[in-house]
């Protein structure tokens, strides 16, 4: 978004949420808003006529090990009608709920179940936060940091029980980091 | 399909003569099998567009008797194309059980054969074969067109090497036997 566009998304945002820490990048706005101040900031962020973030491109989480609050939901949101982006974020601690924003957009619903899968982010008010991608006994949340990269487990069918089994990984060849002498 | 014309003029001449053929069963059962492969469609990744590729009009699998069913009921031959993951291993296994006997496996492409790029992920089953028994591995990433109809070449010509009835052993009896195309 050029300068101009993003002064006026920063004037208007401090206008009407003066309170919340905002962040201005090169080409983005960002609001920090904590869990209890998401839905009502999203709602106004929604219906506001100026703002008009009627849709929600995206949701996702980041897991920063290193912080005090490990866990990360990204919203980004776009206005078709004013043309314009914003981007939220809210800060969780480890097994902190952060309510659904499902009855702002809908769209949300698939959003919110991959983050519970990939991160284990548990969002409250969730029709149906069931596993989206993995298998739904899947054990762990494989993109946080601590998440071996070949998982635990791995399948393969066993003649003699007649079914699938689930085994720990042996792997035959050792997994190779490329870049670790970089490190 | 290595139908010849001296082969073909030996076959008109004899019935011609005597007005009916000779042949052993098991000749005539590998060239009933081989004959009309109908693969089950199991396309799970890019390589599944290679494969339509060549059941397309270029490459043209249906000259080879090879037509595409959507169930396992009616198939011969399941072609695994493409990344198998644990959330979809037992849904093959069980399509697998559910084509009737004799039937074959094609296992096409790298992440087939052995998880390919996706070896060392957390969801990926590290090679089909851990859930089917593979008779034909096609190599590459994906293969192509012509690799793959090489393949099912190759699984005609394991076909024809089997012994069903004087073997005394079902189909399942050569099964282990592994190809490696190329």
């Amino acid at each position: 978004m050029t300068p101009e566009k993003l002064d006026r998304i920063e004037a208007l945002l401090s206008e009407r949420f003066a309170d919340l820490p905002k962040e201005r990048l090169s080409d983005i706005v960002i609001v920090h808003v904590t869990p209890q101040q998401l839905v009502a900031t999203m709602t106004r962020l929604r219906d506001d006529p100026d703002l008009n973030f009627t849709q929600m491109i995206d949701l996702a989480g980041v897991h920063y090990p290193e912080r005090a609050q490990p866990f990360e939901v990204v919203y980004q949101l776009l206005s078709v009608h004013k043309n314009h982006r914003l981007r939220v974020k809210v800060a969780l601690a480890e097994d902190q709920p952060v309510p659904s924003v499902i009855p702002v957009w809908s769209c949300a619903d698939w959003f919110e179940r991959e983050a519970y899968d990939l991160f284990g982010i548990l969002f409250t008010g969730h029709p149906d936060l069931r596993r989206i991608l993995n298998d739904y006994d899947f054990d762990g949340h494989p993109l946080r940091k601590d998440f071996p990269v070949t998982g635990r487990y791995e399948v393969r069918f066993d003649e003699t029980l007649g079914r699938l089994v689930r085994e720990p990984v042996v792997l035959e060849r050792a997994f190779r980091e490329p870049y670790r002498h970089t490190l | 399909m290595g139908l010849n014309e001296s082969f073909v003029q030996g076959v008109a001449q004899e019935v011609g003569e005597r007005g009916f053929l000779l042949t052993s069963v098991d000749t005539l059962a590998n060239w009933a099998r081989t004959g009309s492969m109908w693969p089950m469609t199991f396309g799970l990744a890019c390589c599944a567009v290679e494969m339509m590729q060549a059941g397309a009009s270029r490459y043209d699998l249906d000259r080879f008797g090879i037509v595409f069913r959507a169930s396992p009921r009616q198939s011969d031959v399941i072609i695994v194309a493409g990344t198998l993951t644990n959330k979809m291993a037992p849904a093959l296994r069980k399509l697998y059980e559910q084509m009737p006997e004799p039937r074959w496996v094609v296992s096409m492409g790298s992440c087939a054969n052995g998880g390919g790029y996706y070896h060392y992920g957390y969801s990926t089953v590290r090679g089909c074969d851990r859930v089917l028994p593979v008779d034909v591995y096609i190599p590459g990433c994906p293969p192509t067109a012509e690799a793959f109809l090489y393949g099912i070449l190759q699984l005609h010509k394991k076909i024809h090497r089997t012994h069903t009835v004087s073997s005394g052993w079902g189909a399942n009896g050569v099964r282990g036997r592994k190809i490696l195309v190329g």
